[in-house]
């Protein structure tokens, strides 16, 4: 395959031809916040709208996940522009997202917080009021617990539960600040045809999808699957 | 698990439905149209049928019809209230209105009396802002809609099945 040679943040990198600007930096180890995308989605969403970028001739940042590289192409991941929009996407997440650390299994591994910390936003962020969704925890599954209220919508459980796997228990239902991850019929997941690989649980950036161990409580073990995946 | 006879229906209903259409999943917004005109709404089997037939994850489906406000997931009313929350309708108290119906009726947006008397809906303007906040009951749109004429529309609703009930006596 053809590499191409660029430019990010005053480093030159090489990448694959056809590559996106996000995972050019990650394997070159410059991290761009990202929540709603995995390597091998193809045709990313580009819904989080944490990874934005400046690439030098264009007048707007834009969006990592979805700009494919150029040879020569100089990139800033720092420009205060898209650190701006970055910043009041992830202040809007965390206005309806519950910020209970302390007693959340998935703190310490949580995308959120690595994301809060390198774009230096307090997680008790007060620039947006809060407003939290009051939704039921589903723990139907053997293997894992879903806590819709700290879902941050960002589709990587639908996307591989339907993509990678092809079985497509997850989806979108509901509109506006209703929408949610879920079921058919907004089911109980033990009544849906999920098959308990727990895949799922282990693209989800947040607490909202954790597994259970054999006792039935929950443990973050896994999350260091995700770290190395996303972070490598 | 074993089908009731009213699932047995819809599935029926629903299938010599989806015979005039094709496996395209482009059409699945027409078919849910056809379904639901047919149907009056969207039951769990004719959903189910719907998705084994444009071989598409179920929850797709589900995802498009609590998406579109034009989709009803349980059966009608006799009568349709479909409260406005347009921006005017919002500015002009569209919310204190639709709590006046919720409580009034019972029952929360989306949702149909037990009786099925009446369902309860909200819609985004339906372009007479200068009556708002304006609430459409059975396609007739009614303005100034205060907690006040919930009451005085109700109680018309309920005259006028007392006079009925009366006439078939
Ligand atoms: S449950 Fe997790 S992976 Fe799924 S959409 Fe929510 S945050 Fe993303
Ligand atoms: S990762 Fe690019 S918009 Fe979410
Ligand atoms: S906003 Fe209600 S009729 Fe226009």
């Amino acid at each position: 395959m053809k590499t191409v040679s660029l430019t990010i943040d005053g480093k030159r990198v090489k990448a694959h031809e056809g590559e996106k600007v996000l995972w050019a930096a990650l394997d070159n180890g410059i991290y761009v916040p990202n929540l709603c995308t995995l390597r091998d989605n193809s045709e990313p969403s580009a819904a989080c709208r944490l990874c934005f970028v400046e690439v030098e001739g264009k007048k707007q940042p834009v969006p990592a996940c979805t700009e494919t590289i150029e040879q020569g192409m100089v990139v800033n991941t720092k420009g205060p522009g898209a650190l701006r929009l970055a910043r009041t996407a992830l202040e809007l997440l965390l206005a309806s997202h519950p910020v209970d650390c302390a007693h959340c299994p998935s703190s310490g591994s949580c995308e959120l917080q690595k994301i809060a910390a390198h774009l230096g936003v307090k997680l008790k962020t007060r620039r947006f009021r809060k407003l939290l969704r009051e939704l039921l925890v589903d723990s139907s599954s053997p293997v894992f617990i879903y806590d819709p209220n700290k879902c941050v919508l960002c589709g990587r459980c639908v996307w591989v539960c339907r993509e990678r796997l092809g079985i497509g228990v997850l989806g979108f239902a509901h509109r506006g600040f209703e929408r949610v991850v879920t079921t058919f019929g907004d089911g109980p997941i033990a009544e849906s045809k999920c098959r308990d690989c727990g895949e799922c649980v282990v693209a989800c950036p947040t607490g909202a999808l954790t597994f259970k161990d054999k006792q039935g409580t929950v443990k973050s073990a896994h999350k260091e699957r995700v770290e190395t995946e996303t972070t490598q | 698990m074993v089908m009731t006879e009213e699932q047995a229906r819809v599935r029926q209903q629903t299938k010599r439905i989806l015979n005039r259409f094709g496996r395209r999943r482009g059409n699945l917004v027409p078919i849910l149209q056809k379904v639901q005109g047919e149907i009056g709404y969207l039951p769990r089997e004719a959903m189910l049928e719907i998705a084994e037939f444009l071989d598409m994850p179920e929850i797709d489906v589900y995802g498009v019809v609590t998406f579109y406000n034009q989709f009803r997931l349980n059966p009608p009313g006799k009568h349709s209230v479909r409260v406005c929350l347009g921006t005017a309708c919002h500015m002009k108290g569209g919310y204190i209105t639709l709590d006046a119906w919720k409580r009034r009726l019972g029952i929360d947006r989306g949702q149909t009396s037990p009786d099925r008397e009446f369902d309860l809906d909200t819609v985004a303007c339906v372009g007479c802002c200068v009556m708002a906040p304006v609430t459409v009951v059975d396609d007739k749109p009614q303005g100034k809609v205060a907690p006040t004429k919930v009451d005085g529309i109700l109680l018309s609703f309920k005259l006028e099945k007392e006079r009925q009930g009366e006439e078939s006596r």
